[in-house]
């Protein structure tokens, strides 16, 4: 019992498909795939949303800002 | 027609393994670039010159005595048998130069059958192995920076670069390998002989030569020392990634019949394989490591809070956490594995910095070590029962057996790297005296550099009329 189905090598490779392991459940990894994709956008834009409010509530008096601006 | 295939396919594999290594010295410029970048000002030349200079020193001593060790000791010895014979790989045999096949009259220690094998690949193959070599050794580089001393650096590069690592590969590494015979023993790209050993030797080293001065507040807790130029550590993991291809290229054969397997794999078939000689393919390992390292950036973005330095670090443990199966993983696989076994790294980067005061500037321990180490493990899971080796007789994957390979990879890094340091640190030849390390290490030469540019500036001033 192997994961991917192969218990040896001893075969002809012309008869021999996909080698991965867990043969069979690629919609299922193709779902757990877009779910950490759109996961991570979600994360991102929260983590960006959060890093803009800090920006926002920082530099009241400009100063910081107008250093930034000269350094170019 | 036979004669003439075998001699495409010998120099087409000579090429092949000639375009890997120089993919493979991308690596050393990342590496070099990227300690710098991380250095301070005041350490830039020492840093730059204690990686370099692994180059040279790894690549003669593998030649005197590395190459030979991979294949002298896949049995242990004593193990599954005793040394093996390898005349090809002594340097003193006429197969370690340039050698067009036949044998001389009175040409000593080598075979019809050694020449015609090894005439064209020797050198080629020594090479790739030697890339190998160097980037195990600079692995443990970054992460001593800025108080450790050169020399120290030196010593243990030849150690892990041409003894331990070449070792472990010839136990879990070759297609004889007794791990790989009795354990079932999978790591196809290197994640446990490559980067779990260095990332062990890097923690051995770092637990002697002590943080940084100043990393830990007196309270105890860890200061950031951030990086002097974060674009040209940039620019350095981003060549590491470019080179990493010609490392995984030259982890394959690139074309290779059944017939010459042995006989094992029936058919007529050629096949790219693994180093354990098992059939594989360039596209699948280019899927595996391209969502690997995107699993990886994917996750060091969010872990991380979109730091770069760890964004990209976490890019290449993705792929060394992946890396002992991605000849066989699935894309998808490869890409969870990949980032999930990355977070776990950087959690423990941080936990053993708080816990044990270790000062690892650049977390190759994390990357390497325990992303190497957690790689082989996870691969014993995923591939468990399959093959692992076409030869018959060979114990299948399995997860004791990986988990045992990934102990012993960090282990025999590790230990000895230990005792290397204790004896150097005892004669005061593993860490520069805190003067040193305070004016910085390059404090000598920047005074010749100003001292130069200053007679250099007061002559040219003096001939403005």
């Amino acid at each position: 019992m192997s994961t991917n189905g192969m218990e040896s090598w001893a075969v002809d490779l012309k008869d021999v498909g996909a080698i991965y392991p867990f043969q069979g459940s690629e919609v299922v990894m193709v779902i757990v795939g877009l779910v950490f994709w759109i996961g991570w956008h979600v994360l991102q834009t929260r983590h960006e949303s959060a890093e803009i409010e800090a920006d926002m509530a920082a530099d009241r008096s400009g100063d910081e800002t107008r250093k930034a601006i000269d350094r170019h | 027609m036979e004669g003439n295939l075998n001699a495409l396919t010998t120099i087409f594999t000579e090429f092949y393994y000639w375009v890997t290594i120089v993919m493979m010295f991308l690596i050393h410029v990342g590496f070099c670039m990227y300690e710098v970048g991380v250095s301070r000002r005041r350490n830039h030349l020492k840093t730059l010159m204690k990686n370099a200079m692994a180059i040279p020193l790894v690549t003669i001593t593998f030649y005197f005595f590395g190459w030979w060790i991979y294949f002298g000791f896949p049995n242990g010895p004593g193990i599954a048998g005793g040394l093996v014979t390898a005349p090809f790989a002594e340097p003193w045999n006429p197969l370690m130069g340039t050698h067009l096949s036949g044998v001389n009259p009175g040409e000593t220690g080598v075979t019809p059958t050694d020449a015609a094998l090894w005439h064209r690949l020797n050198g080629v193959f020594w090479g790739a192995f030697l890339l190998f070599s160097i980037t195990t050794a600079s692995i443990i580089s970054g992460s001593i920076i800025e108080r450790a001393r050169s020399g120290a650096f030196w010593i243990v590069a030849v150690l892990i670069g041409s003894v331990l690592w070449i070792l472990d590969a010839s136990w879990g590494w070759h297609p004889q390998g007794w791990m790989v015979k009795l354990w079932g023993y999978h790591d196809a790209y290197a994640s446990g002989v490559v980067h779990a050993i260095a990332g062990g030797a890097a923690l051995a080293f770092l637990i002697v030569l002590g943080p940084r001065i100043g990393k830990f507040r007196p309270d105890g807790t860890a200061r950031d020392i951030p990086p002097h130029n974060v674009w040209l550590v940039t620019i350095g993991l981003f060549l590491i990634f470019t080179g990493f291809w010609g490392f995984y290229a030259a982890c394959n054969i690139p074309l290779i019949s059944p017939a010459t397997i042995a006989g094992q794999i029936t058919g007529e078939t050629w096949t790219a394989t693994n180093i354990y000689l098992a059939p594989t393919t360039l596209s699948a390992i280019t899927f595996n490591f391209l969502m690997s390292l995107s699993g990886g950036m994917l996750a060091g973005y969010i872990v991380s809070k979109g730091d770069p330095f760890w964004t990209f670090s976490m890019g290449l443990c993705g792929v060394i956490s992946t890396s002992a199966g991605n000849d066989l993983y699935h894309p998808i696989q490869a890409m969870l594995i990949g980032a999930i076994v990355p977070s776990i790294c950087y959690k423990l980067h941080y936990f053993v910095e708080r816990r044990f005061k270790i000062d690892d500037a650049v977390g190759a321990v994390a990357v390497h070590g325990y992303g190497g180490f957690l790689g082989v493990v996870v691969a014993g899971f995923m591939l468990w029962g399959q093959p692992s080796s076409p030869y018959e007789g060979f114990a299948h994957i399995n997860p004791l057996g990986n988990f045992a390979g990934a102990v012993l990879m960090f282990v025999l890094g590790f230990v000895p790297t230990f005792v290397v340091c204790k004896i150097l640190n005892s004669m005061n030849l593993l860490r520069v005296p805190k003067k040193v390390e305070l004016e910085g290490v390059d404090f000598a030469l920047n005074h010749a550099f100003e001292a130069s540019v200053r007679e250099l500036a007061t002559a040219e001033k003096a001939m403005i009329k």
